[in-house]
């Protein structure tokens, strides 16, 4: 049964990559659900992370599963630091404004990244690299399966700390009706501000997870951006199991349509149903009410 | 002022029009068509984006197909590219249709519009590039053949000035849809959609003009674009330059006004040269991506500071020093 064994190994490498798109889909979906806007940024954002674990690899010599607790708190910052002091001031509260200003951010950081490392592509090259876990007829890329569970303990952390913190509460207070929160004493801004920090850091961890078997050039973060805003609309904006249901669904339909397509056609899969969804069920599996 | 509104587009069009005779370069010639060529898109943009307030992120997509369309119809059907021209803008004007019935069908507003036409420009983008028809990675190349019949011309200026006739016709379409009743129903559906319908403007039948007219504008830049480079693959035409390009001009210049996106293309790729220029000196070799951090600068300065753009600036200078 060669054929169950090739559809298999598609199968199962699809939910290993829909686990870290989830990751990535993550933080888009956090800030949409709090701050109802959509960060044009989140793409930009995670290449730069990747050329963050490059030069960490390349010049420090960090492993890039030990760089996760340098960059994740670096990111969280950056994150914090941009929506607090630019996105914020920037658009006047309008959204809009919001949008756009998140597209140049996507255009200065892209484009920073492509004047500081040109547009070759990069990769890192660690001793585990291209090691396998063998299960019966399937062998697993050893990072890859790594990638998969550490994505399900990333969305796991992100959940009580969301379900069982203040802070969380917090988000969560915001989200649900933000002038409430403000007369209760929570600082709007700050939680916004926060809640972007926790979408960077998502991007940070999925960086880490991703570099050992993925490429980076500058423009890479393109092909996850269309990739994550389809998981978030098919999930459901602002929901965090949508988001990880999506990110596997996407994963094995770009898998699976790869396989029996091709590489290029395999693309066009996504952005249909990301088509198709905006357009017949915009809410998602698991939206609200939009 | 008054009687004569068409007054202020004719001065500025004769004034670009003779800018050519004075200046001979090629280099100043080259920019001055590309910059026509971007007004134009941005043209369509603004008609969409800056009079009905339906932000696009992915006006490539009407961009390729006047590109494609332009090319593919001389290159395997053999027509006359004075021909295929206006065929191309009907392709642009169909797709615009298509694109604004669906999503507008749907409700899409704000940011779900703007990722809806962005993932329309990718799947156009894909299918280009993986298809043979379209010559694949490729790209099509259109022969060169220099006559004034083939659309293309021995001297550089032919060729601007038709982009500048272009461009002028669609200031004088724009200024024309301001002052009409179409033009007054776009304004109120971007201010507040629901109060427009409660007034019985047929809010989808606007925005369907609007993105259909908008498809034709960008598509004609792509055509000329097509003419100037005679060559095209699915990133030039299809890929989000030309989507981020269409945008910024108009926000940059002053979103919603006549000459928004003509002063808008301009600035932004008279910085784009300078700043190049700038960094290669510095640097001693050309730094890509540089000029284009710049615009995501300007992007985000326009957005913070000056809401209507360059034009909105001047107004508001020559306002101040006519009160003070």
């Amino acid at each position: 049964m060669l054929k169950l064994d090739i559809f298999l190994s598609a199968l199962a490498n699809g939910l290993m990559t829909g686990a870290v798109y989830a990751l990535i889909a993550l933080g888009l979906t956090l800030v949409y659900g709090v701050l109802h806007i959509i960060n044009f940024a989140h793409g930009a954002t995670l290449t730069a992370a990747m050329f963050a674990v490059f030069v960490a690899h390349s010049v420090f010599k960090i492993d890039p599963y030990i760089a996760i607790v340098i960059l994740t708190p670096l990111f969280f910052g950056l994150g914090y630091a941009v929506q607090r002091f630019v996105i914020n001031p920037a658009s006047h509260g309008n959204d809009s404004n919001i949008l756009l200003v998140t597209l140049g951010l996507s255009i200065i950081i892209e484009n920073a990244l492509l004047a500081g490392f040109r547009s070759d592509t990069r990769s890192i090259d660690v001793p585990y690299g291209f090691s396998v876990i063998e299960i019966g007829n399937l062998f697993l890329s050893t990072p890859k399966v790594v990638a998969f569970f550490a994505s399900f303990v990333v969305a796991g952390l992100l959940w009580l700390l969301l379900a069982r913190t203040d802070t969380g509460k917090a988000i969560r207070a915001v989200a649900r009706e933000k002038t409430g929160a403000a007369l209760s004493g929570i600082n709007v801004d700050h939680i916004y501000a926060v809640t972007f920090g926790l979408g960077a850091a998502c991007l940070a961890i999925a960086a880490c997870l991703l570099m050992p078997t993925f490429l980076v050039n500058p423009r890479i973060g393109n092909a996850f951006v269309l990739v994550a805003f389809t998981i978030v609309v098919l999930g459901g904006m602002g929901s965090i199991a949508g988001a990880l249901v999506g990110g596997l669904i996407i994963g094995v339909v770009e898998s699976l349509s790869g396989l029996y397509f091709g590489e290029s056609l395999g693309q066009i899969g996504i952005f249909l149903i990301f088509i198709l969804v905006l357009l017949f069920r915009p809410t998602g599996l698991f939206g609200a009410k939009a | 002022m008054t009687q004569q509104p068409y007054l202020p587009i004719l001065a500025v069009v004769a004034g670009l029009a003779l800018l050519p005779l004075g200046l001979s370069s090629n280099t100043v010639l080259n920019f001055l068509s590309f910059a026509m060529i971007i007004t134009l898109a941005a043209q369509g943009w603004n008609i969409l984006g800056g009079y009905g307030g339906q932000f696009s992120f992915g006006h490539a997509v009407f961009f390729g197909t006047g590109a494609y369309g332009m090319a593919l119809l001389q290159v395997r059907f053999g027509v006359n590219p004075w021909l295929a021209l206006p065929v191309a803008m009907g392709l642009g004007a169909v797709v615009g249709f298509a694109i604004g019935y669906l999503s507008f069908r749907a409700r899409l507003r704000g940011s779900y519009f703007a990722l809806v036409t962005l993932a329309f420009a990718e799947v156009f983008r894909i299918s280009a590039n993986a298809w043979g028809f379209t010559g694949g990675a490729a790209g099509v190349l259109v022969p060169l053949r220099l006559d004034p019949a083939n659309m293309q011309f021995a001297d550089k200026r032919i060729g601007f000035w038709l982009a500048l006739a272009f461009v002028a016709a669609v200031l004088a379409l724009t200024l024309a849809i301001t002052r009409s009743r179409f033009g007054a129903q776009l304004v109120a559906v971007r201010e507040n959609e629901e109060a427009a319908r409660a007034l019985g403007v047929d809010a989808l039948a606007v925005k369907l003009k609007a993105i259909t007219l908008s498809g034709a504008i960008t598509a004609a830049a792509g055509c000329l674009y097509t003419q100037k480079f005679l060559y095209l693959d699915a990133t030039l035409a299809y890929g989000p330059w030309i989507s981020v390009e269409a945008l910024l001009a108009p926000i940059i210049g002053g979103v919603g006004t006549v000459f928004g996106p003509l002063v808008g293309a301009v600035v932004l790729l008279g910085l784009g040269e300078v700043t190049k220029t700038v960094f290669a000196n510095l640097m001693g070799g050309s730094v890509p991506g540089v000029d284009l951090v710049v615009f995501g600068v300007l992007l985000i300065i326009c957005v913070a500071y000056a809401p209507r753009g360059v034009l909105g600036l001047v107004q508001g200078w020559f306002r101040r020093k006519a009160s003070a």
